[in-house]
């Protein structure tokens, strides 16, 4: 303890200080973030009657008693059992309160609550329903037959995605505090459901735009994609010139201060 | 080392003292305006007083110089060892390449212990003590002056340049024009002069021999039919002109950075403009994909603000205005792509884009 002590005055120490609390503290968010659960809802048979009991105490507020819509949030008519599943699966609804875009957040029902709310909203009239498990299945790499349909993703994800989702999948900015958000967290169903219904600022891709089998292919490549090696280093997030230059910045010439600093400095 | 004693200010030869500078020489007389306070006492370090010291100090220094050998040794071996596609998990990146990671960090390390190890060599065992060198005047003496004008007028002479005016007016043209083909170079660079091409895309009816042009799918290339686009769907869009290009594989991408089009559906009564809702059918509505800025593709469609968004510099159109600009450094709308239903009920150009698509021009207007 003396020698540590000794050396809290040493120039180095609040550096060494720094990066101790960085660790700390991301190590205890990754220890302690949520991790979201991804399987099959059972529906039960009065699933409906559930999910209206559920709509009237959580979304009727904003979305109206029938979900014909208020002032304060949209009508659900017709917006299909995809999108309930998206924006709840998500945690982005219920809302906590008015905001430039809903964000993602912690998931307030359980997998048969919110199968009940989607069986609700797709009973009160057509839309587009959760889609099936075979194209929500990720297509591993490996064979030729499978790197193919990863790079033809890849190519329809470029054309239709990329230039608001970044090229790998980061998130980018929109306009007025609005913004697409990153895709490593998401879900391969939670991927199709927002290309089917098109949530808040994002255009619909239904499945005669983008065939099931070309999302699935988007979607085989985003996961391929976040798996693959970092040739390069450190990513930074793959935000390009802004975090790369932040770190140039901040590190490359702390280092630099740091040794010439040391250099100047007389030996004991 | 031991033979240095600890020096005070002003005893050491080396010292000069700013009094007697050229300040005090100029200005015949001398104005202390304060006391020069010479250098610090020189304080001996360890190892210049303890051989045992220096001893170790050489230790370390030969320890770093050891490491850096080593590092370039690990380079070498693992250079033939370890195989290209060999990964492994590195914490805070993600896979990374062995290969990569173990030459960058042996180089690195091979360089950095020579650098530290030179520092530490430096600071530890090499002297020390301040010394001032005097700054010497860099002009030569006049003599020598005098003597390089002479050389190079009496080269001048015995060239004859003073009695042949010929030579040296044409040696002077003959320079002065040889900038011109320079200069050339960069203002022919600047851009074609024949801007034609510019306004022509693969939409033109001319691409398809006077028909009509389907609107397909990129990357797919498959035609859109009316009912395709729902409420709120965005296709991009090529013309089916482009096959051509594309099993030509000639071209294809020159092609595709003028005749990128993006397809939108939203209500037809949001649209203010009527000429944009008669280009259009039911609400759906083709534009350039070209920013009118400096040309990157905008495709950032928000859905329910109805504005598109370019990445690039921000300039942000509103589709219900006809895609005029509302924000950022764009002058002009985006072109407007005026769209049909063919027989089959496929989505079809008529015609043309009816001005120049992407950035501005000179020549545009004529």
């Amino acid at each position: 303890m003396n020698a540590l002590a000794a050396r809290r005055r040493h120039p180095a120490a609040i550096a060494v200080l720094l990066l101790l609390g960085l660790l700390v503290t991301g190590g205890a968010y990754s220890f302690f973030a949520p991790k979201d659960a991804n399987a099959a809802p059972a529906l039960s048979a009065d699933a409906v009657q559930d999910g209206k009991n559920l709509f009237i105490a959580n979304c009727a507020t904003c979305h109206g008693v029938n979900a014909e819509g208020t002032k304060s949030g949209p009508s659900l008519v017709g917006v299909g059992a995809a999108s309930v599943d998206f924006q709840v699966s998500t945690g982005r609804m219920p809302l906590a309160g008015p905001n430039v875009q809903a964000p993602v957040n912690k998931v307030k029902f359980d997998e048969t609550e919110i199968a009940a709310l989607a069986a609700f909203v797709a009973s009160l009239g057509p839309g587009p329903g959760i889609p099936e498990e075979k194209w929500t299945t990720v297509i591993e790499p490996g064979t030729p037959e499978n790197n193919r349909a990863i790079a033809t993703g890849g190519e329809i994800y470029r054309v239709n995605c990329a230039m608001c989702h970044n090229f790998a999948g980061a998130g980018g900015a929109l306009t007025r505090g609005k913004y697409a958000p990153a895709l490593d967290e998401a879900t391969p169903r939670q991927i199709y459901e927002a290309m089917v219904t098109g949530p808040q600022s994002m255009p619909v891709f239904n499945d005669r735009n983008i065939s099931p089998e070309g999302k699935q292919q988007v979607i085989s490549y985003l996961a391929a994609q976040q798996s693959q090696t970092n040739v390069g280093g450190f990513s930074l997030g793959n935000l390009g010139p802004v975090s790369e230059g932040l770190f140039a910045w901040v590190f490359g010439l702390g280092i630099l201060i740091a040794g010439s600093v040391w250099l100047g400095k007389k030996a004991a | 080392m031991n033979e240095n004693e600890t020096t005070t200010p002003g005893e050491s030869g080396a010292l000069v003292s700013a009094r007697g500078g050229a300040v005090e020489q100029s200005h015949g007389e001398a104005v202390d305006l304060f006391e020069n306070p010479g250098l610090p006492p020189h304080v001996h370090r360890l190892a210049d007083d303890d051989e045992k010291a220096a001893r170790r100090a050489e230790r370390q220094v030969a320890t770093m110089f050891g490491l850096s050998m080593l590092g370039a040794l690990v380079f070498v071996v693992a250079y033939f060892v370890v195989p290209d596609e060999a990964t492994f998990y590195f914490p805070g990146i993600g896979i990374a390449s062995t290969q990569n990671t173990v030459l960058g960090l042996s180089l690195g390390i091979s360089i950095l212990m020579i650098g530290l190890g030179a520092v530490h060599w430096a600071k530890t065992l090499m002297p020390d003590t301040e010394m001032v060198e005097e700054r010497h005047q860099q002009a030569s003496s006049p003599a020598e002056r005098a003597k390089a004008v002479a050389a190079v007028t009496s080269g001048a002479t015995v060239a004859q340049l003073p009695r042949r005016p010929l030579i040296t007016y044409s040696l002077v043209g003959a320079l002065g024009l040889f900038a011109l083909p320079l200069g050339l170079q960069v203002a022919g660079s600047l851009g074609p002069t024949d801007v034609e091409e510019l306004k022509h895309t693969i939409w033109d009816l001319s691409a398809n021999e006077g028909k009509p042009i389907r609107l397909m799918r990129d990357p797919e290339m498959t035609p859109i039919k009316l009912e395709d686009v729902t409420n709120g769907s965005v296709f991009h869009v090529m013309p089916e002109t482009l096959q051509k290009y594309i099993d030509e594989g000639k071209h294809v991408l020159e092609e595709k950075a003028k005749a990128a089009v993006i397809l939108i559906r939203l209500d037809p009564n949001l649209i203010k403009v009527q000429k944009a809702r008669d280009w259009g059918v039911d609400g759906v509505v083709a534009y350039s994909k070209i920013c009118t800025h400096v040309g990157c593709a905008v495709g950032l469609y928000e859905q329910q603000t109805h504005h598109l968004l370019c990445p690039c510099h921000q300039s942000t159109f509103d589709l219900t205005q006809d895609c005029t600009v509302i924000f950022g450094p764009a002058k002009r709308a985006l072109p407007q792509l005026k769209i049909q239903v063919d027989d089959a009920g496929y989505l079809v150009a008529t015609q043309g884009f009816d001005q120049p698509v992407g950035p501005s021009f000179w020549e545009r207007l004529k």
